[in-house]
């Protein structure tokens, strides 16, 4: 298994040497301007120098993103649940769920700030609101998927609805909502950017890596703006194997046919 | 009783079947695949209306054909599943399934899931699942049937066993013509699909009996000639 484990950081990182070595000598034999595209040492450079602001404005947008994604699982899984429960409440709701990830935030969100002002608070609900619908979607569709032939069976032991659910469902659904996170951690990052960008305009509320960045692009500053961009991709890889690993713990059972003997 | 499947063709599953089973009997069930057994213990324990016609029949615990275990749960949690459902503390509920464990040879897989035993364990695990339930009227859809023959022959001795200790009603859905002459108090031999009621064997046998007996032998020639005249007359009835 030792050879498996190494060649899975070997294998990543071999990938990221040969991109980030082609991307310098793109760069430094001339084939587009620093202030368009810096050198990868140039980033390193940016990111060792500008360490503490970077650092700082990490520590907003990663709350964002962390308690974004929990509340997103939190209301998906509930509102799954709902909507398994009642036909009605799905009928009624699914479609507006649906709807409500074709709005562009920027739309929204004066009347977020208006409603919460210029605080943390209005861009965590950015974030929870996009990543709310593949957690959504994902669980409802594991509630679904729960064999018939399994309710039915706790129905002879005389389980009420709420024991079967507790017996047979949650635990199908769990690991279909993390998985949902798991998905949702793509766009969640971009969603903390465009939080940060559309509602958080005045002095002291404007921190954040999406504002980072935003800013340096005004201000030329090229290569911390991708010093900004590559903290931001750190970042989502190690929540997306947070999240891997959390499922593993959660429900052990669903990785049985990996067959991966460690 | 039909199924109404979506886009095609009604099946009738059973037609006119007319069974009792009295109180603390065996009743074996045995017919051609797809002839309906299934769907009849799915009625005897409630889980699909009939038709036409009537059920009458205390509470009855299913042990389906699939096994159904719960993979999240621990084979000893999935077998005092029932147990739990009804309120009894975890310990006092994993005690009493534990003792049956060591009885049926599962003892040292407590703790492991489904998806770690064999086909014949989780077999036994969901029968004892079933036999935990407490109910009065047991319906075994085809218990043994992952088994090996000397597996197979203990877990049938261990019924008969139990069924002294602590009198049920069964009903068993068997392939096995044998296995039913060697458990039952009585043999219903059903036509292929829809399913009806061809014979009634009395097995009037003491227990334990021997695979080899003549009287056992002679009945399980019996029920087999049952069994295939129906499939005769049903392909002179095709030509
Ligand atoms: N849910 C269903 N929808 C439609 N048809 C069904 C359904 N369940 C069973 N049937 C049909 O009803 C008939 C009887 O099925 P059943 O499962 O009762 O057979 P069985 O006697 O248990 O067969 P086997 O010995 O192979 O388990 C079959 O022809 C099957 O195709
Ligand atoms: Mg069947």
């Amino acid at each position: 298994m030792s050879t498996g484990k190494a060649l899975r950081i070997v294998l990543p990182a071999a990938v990221l040497v040969a991109l980030v070595g082609g991307w310098e000598i793109y760069v430094d034999t001339g084939g587009v301007s620093q202030f368009v595209l810096p050198a990868p040492h140039s980033v390193a450079g940016a990111l060792w120098n500008n360490s503490e602001l970077l650092w700082s404005n990490f520590k907003t947008t990663a709350i964002e993103v962390v308690l974004g994604i929990l509340l997103a699982l939190l209301t998906g899984f509930s509102a799954a649940v709902a909507m398994h429960f009642s036909s009605t409440l799905r009928r009624a709701l699914y479609p507006l769920a649906i709807g409500s990830q074709a709005v562009p935030f920027a739309v929204l969100a004066p009347t977020l700030v208006f409603w919460w002002g210029f605080g943390i608070f209005p861009k965590l609900v950015i974030v929870a609101v996009i990543c709310f619908f593949p957690v959504l979607v994902t669980t409802l569709d594991a509630l679904w998927s729960v064999d018939p032939d399994q309710l039915k069976l706790l129905r002879t032991l005389d389980a009420s609805r709420w024991q079967a659910f507790r017996l047979a469902e949650a635990p199908a659904a769990l690991p279909a909502a993390i998985s949902g996170a798991k998905i949702a951690l793509a766009v969640a990052v971009i969603a903390a950017f465009i939080a940060e960008t559309s509602t958080g305009a005045t002095a002291g509320s404007a921190t954040g890596l999406g504002w980072e960045i935003v800013n340096d692009i005004t201000a030329l500053q090229t290569a911390r703006e991708y010093a900004a961009v590559v903290v931001l991709m750190v970042f989502a890889v190690a929540c997306f194997y947070t999240l891997a690993l959390a499922e593993r713990r959660l429900a052990p059972w669903a990785h049985r046919s990996r067959g991966e003997v460690s | 009783m039909s199924y109404r499947p979506e886009r095609r063709a009604p099946v009738q599953a059973l037609s006119e079947v007319s069974l009792h089973a009295s109180e603390g009997e065996l009743l074996a069930v045995v017919g051609p695949s797809g002839c309906g057994k299934t769907t009849l213990l799915e009625l005897l324990c409630g889980l699909r209306e009939p038709d036409a016609g009537t059920i009458e029949c205390p509470p009855a615990a299913l042990m389906p054909q699939r096994d159904l275990l719960l993979p999240w749960l621990s084979a000893l949690d999935n077998a005092a599943v029932a147990l739990r459902l009804a309120h009894m503390p975890k310990a006092q509920a994993r005690a009493r399934a534990s003792k049956v464990f060591a009885e049926l040879g599962l003892d040292g897989f407590e703790q492991a899931r489904p998806y770690e035993l064999s086909g014949g364990m989780r077999q036994r695990v969901a029968f004892v699942r079933t036999l935990l339930s407490g109910k009065q009227v047991l319906c075994l859809d085809e218990p043994f049937g992952a088994l090996d023959a000397i597996t197979r022959a203990e877990m049938q001795n261990w019924l008969v066993a139990a069924l002294t200790q602590e009198p049920r009603t069964v009903v068993l859905v068997t392939h096995d013509v044998e296995e039913a002459v060697v458990l039952a108090d009585r043999v219903a031999v059903l036509s292929p699909r829809p399913g009806r009621v061809v014979t009634e064997l009395d097995v009037a046998l003491e227990h334990p009996r021997r695979r080899t007996d003549p009287a056992v032998v002679a009945l399980r020639e019996q029920a087999l000639e049952a069994l295939g005249s129906e499939r005769t007359s049903e392909r002179e009835q095709v030509r």
